[in-house]
C-alpha cells in the first residue's frame, strides 16, 4: 500500500533538481487534454469535427495532444533507461511504463482509423495485412469502424488510465532512482537494491 | 547492494517539492502548446475517397477491379483468412501460419457481395440488368469464365488504346452488360450504398466498400500523397503534419529485404516487432541491455549537480 504521505510527498533529493524530472509529468499533461479533447468530441460523434469548424478545432488540439504525448513520453523513456531508473526493484515501474508506450500505440493506431476521412481509409487497408498475418483480423477488424472507434473511445483510455495509475503508484512507492555510482560497476537488473 | 547507488556513501540533500503545483504547471504548459499548435497550424483532414468518385474519375480502373472480384482473380477475391479460403494473400513461417489459424471470420465472397448482389438490387428496376443477370447466373462456370475472359480482353484492349471503357464484345455475352452497369451505378453513387447496406439499417462495419477500393483506386491516392508502404507510408500524415513517428522502426522493416521482398513479410515484420517489443519491456533483465546507461553515461549529464558535488 501507498501511503498518502509517498503519494504527495512534501520534499524530494536535491538531484531530482533537473528539467528531465518534467517529462513525466508532461506526458500526464498531454494524456489530460487528449482525454479532454477527445470526450468533447465523442460528446459530438464521429462526423462532428468534418462539419464543425469549432469541431475541427477541438480535433486539432486532440491530434497535438497526441504529437506532445509522444514527444514528451519518449523523452521521458529514454531519460529513465539513461538513469538504468529500473534499479532498486523498480523493474516493475519499467514494466509498467513500456506497456504504456505500447498501449499508447495502439490507441493512436485506432484513432487514425476513427477519423473518417483517407488517412483512415488507407490505414485501415494498409494495415490490414499484418494484423491478418498474425490472426489478429479475424478478431479486430480494422475495416470495422464501429469496433475500432469502440476500442477507441472506450477500450484503450481504460487501459491506459489504469496503467498510469499503477505506474504512478510504483512510482511513489519505490521512490525516485539515485544517482549511479558511476565509478564502480555493478550489475544493474531489476531484483537489485 | 554495496556500490550500486552513490546514496549508500552520500545521502542526499532535500528540496522542498510540491507535486499537485507540478502536475498543474506540466498540464498549463502541455494546454497552451496545443491550443497554440492547433491554431497555428490546423489538423489535417482529407475527405474520403468514394466509389462515386473512383468510378468516375478511373471507369477503366473501376471495370477492372469489378471483373476481379467477379472472376474471382482480385487480390481479395483470392485473399484468404479470415476474408475467404483463397491462399493469394495467406503468409506463413515454415508451418507456422495464424492466419490460417484463425480462420475465416470475417467472410467475404467479392462475386457474390460486390457485383452479383449489387447488380440484384439494380435489376429491380433495370429489366434489361435483370436479364443479363439471370443468364449469367444460370450459366455453367466454363461458360461463365469464357465470357469474363472475353471482356477482360476488351478491357486489356481498351487500355493499351487508352480508352475510358471498352466497347464489350458479343463473346462478353451478358458480362459485357452487366458490368457497365454496374460502373453506371456506381457513377451515380449508387454502389458507396449498396456495399454497405447489405446487412442492416445500422451500419458500422466499412469492410466491403473498403476492401472493394483497396487496390488501385486507394493506391493511386496514397501514392499522390506518399503514404504508400514503400514510401514509409505508416509513418506519414495526408499534408504536412507530423504523422505515428512512433512507428519508424516498425515502418523501417518495410524498406529493406528480406522484409520487403518476402511474401511473408508482414508475419515476419510482426514477429521481429513481437521480439523486440518483449525485449523493450524486459529491459531491466537482459544482460548488456541493462548495462547501457552506464556506458553511455548520459546520466552523468542528468544529475552533473550531483557529480559536481
Amino acid at each position: 500500500m501507498v501511503s498518502a504521505e509517498d503519494l504527495l510527498p512534501e520534499e524530494l533529493p536535491e538531484y531530482t533538481r533537473s528539467y528531465v524530472y518534467l517529462f513525466g509529468a508532461l506526458t500526464l499533461g498531454s494524456f489530460v487534454c487528449l482525454v479532454a479533447s477527445g470526450l468533447t468530441l465523442a460528446l459530438f460523434g464521429p462526423g462532428w469535427w468534418h462539419v464543425s469548424a469549432v469541431g475541427h478545432f477541438v480535433n486539432s488540439i486532440h491530434f497535438w495532444s497526441v504529437q506532445c504525448l509522444f514527444f514528451f513520453m519518449v523523452l521521458h523513456l529514454w531519460a529513465q533507461f539513461s538513469m538504468a531508473a529500473w534499479r532498486g526493484g523498480r523493474g516493475p515501474t519499467w514494466v509498467v511504463g513500456a506497456l504504456l508506450f505500447v498501449s499508447s500505440i495502439i490507441a493512436a493506431f485506432t484513432g487514425y482509423l476513427s477519423q473518417l476521412n483517407l488517412d483512415s481509409q488507407w490505414i485501415a487497408v494498409q494495415g490490414k495485412d499484418a494484423i491478418n498475418a498474425v490472426g489478429i483480423g479475424a478478431f479486430f477488424n480494422l475495416l470495422n469502424f464501429g469496433q475500432m472507434y469502440s476500442i477507441h473511445i472506450a477500450v484503450m483510455p481504460l487501459v491506459i488510465g489504469g496503467l498510469i495509475s499503477v505506474h504512478v503508484i510504483l512510482v511513489r512507492r519505490r521512490g525516485l532512482v539515485p544517482p549511479l555510482a558511476d565509478d564502480i560497476a555493478p550489475g544493474g537488473d531489476g531484483r537489485e537494491g | 547492494m554495496k556500490g550500486e547507488l552513490a546514496s549508500d556513501t552520500r545521502q542526499p540533500r532535500m528540496k522542498p517539492y510540491d507535486l499537485v503545483r507540478e502536475a498543474l504547471l506540466a498540464l498549463g504548459v502541455v494546454a497552451v502548446v496545443v491550443v497554440v499548435l492547433a491554431t497555428v497550424f490546423s489538423s489535417p483532414d482529407e475527405p474520403p475517397l468514394t466509389i462515386r468518385a473512383y468510378a468516375t474519375s478511373s471507369p477503366l480502373s473501376f471495370l477492372q477491379t469489378a471483373l476481379g472480384d467477379l472472376d474471382g482473380s482480385g487480390t481479395i477475391a483470392a485473399y484468404g483468412p479470415p476474408y475467404n479460403n483463397g491462399s493469394g494473400s495467406v503468409q506463413s513461417l515454415g508451418p507456422i501460419s495464424p492466419q490460417q489459424w484463425a480462420g475465416v471470420r470475417v467472410p467475404v465472397n467479392t462475386a457474390t457481395d460486390f457485383v452479383l448482389q449489387p447488380l440484384g438490387v439494380v435489376a429491380q428496376v433495370e429489366p434489361a440488368v435483370a436479364t443479363a443477370l439471370a443468364q449469367f447466373e444460370h450459366a455453367a462456370p466454363a461458360q461463365q469464365a469464357a465470357w469474363e475472359a472475353a471482356y477482360g480482353k476488351a478491357l486489356d484492349t481498351a487500355a493499351k488504346a487508352g480508352l475510358e471503357a471498352p466497347t464489350p464484345p458479343a463473346s462478353a455475352g451478358p458480362v459485357g452488360l452487366l458490368l457497365p452497369a454496374l460502373l453506371h451505378v456506381a457513377q451515380v453513387g449508387g454502389l458507396d450504398g449498396l456495399l454497405l447496406a447489405s446487412h442492416h439499417f445500422y451500419v458500422t462495419d466499412y469492410t466491403h466498400p473498403l476492401l472493394f477500393i483497396s487496390g488501385d483506386a486507394l493506391g493511386t491516392q496514397a501514392q499522390r500523397l506518399h503514404l504508400l508502404g514503400t514510401q514509409w507510408g505508416m509513418m506519414n500524415e495526408t499534408g504536412n503534419y507530423p504523422g505515428a513517428v512512433w512507428l519508424w522502426l516498425y515502418t523501417f522493416w518495410y524498406q529493406i529485404p528480406p522484409f520487403s521482398t518476402s511474401a511473408n513479410g508482414d508475419l515476419l515484420i510482426m514477429t521481429v516487432m513481437g521480439i523486440l517489443t518483449a525485449a523493450f519491456v524486459l529491459t531491466p533483465w537482459i544482460p548488456g541491455v541493462n548495462r547501457l546507461p552506464r556506458v553511455l553515461r548520459v546520466y552523468r549529464l542528468i544529475w552533473r549537480d550531483w557529480y559536481r558535488r
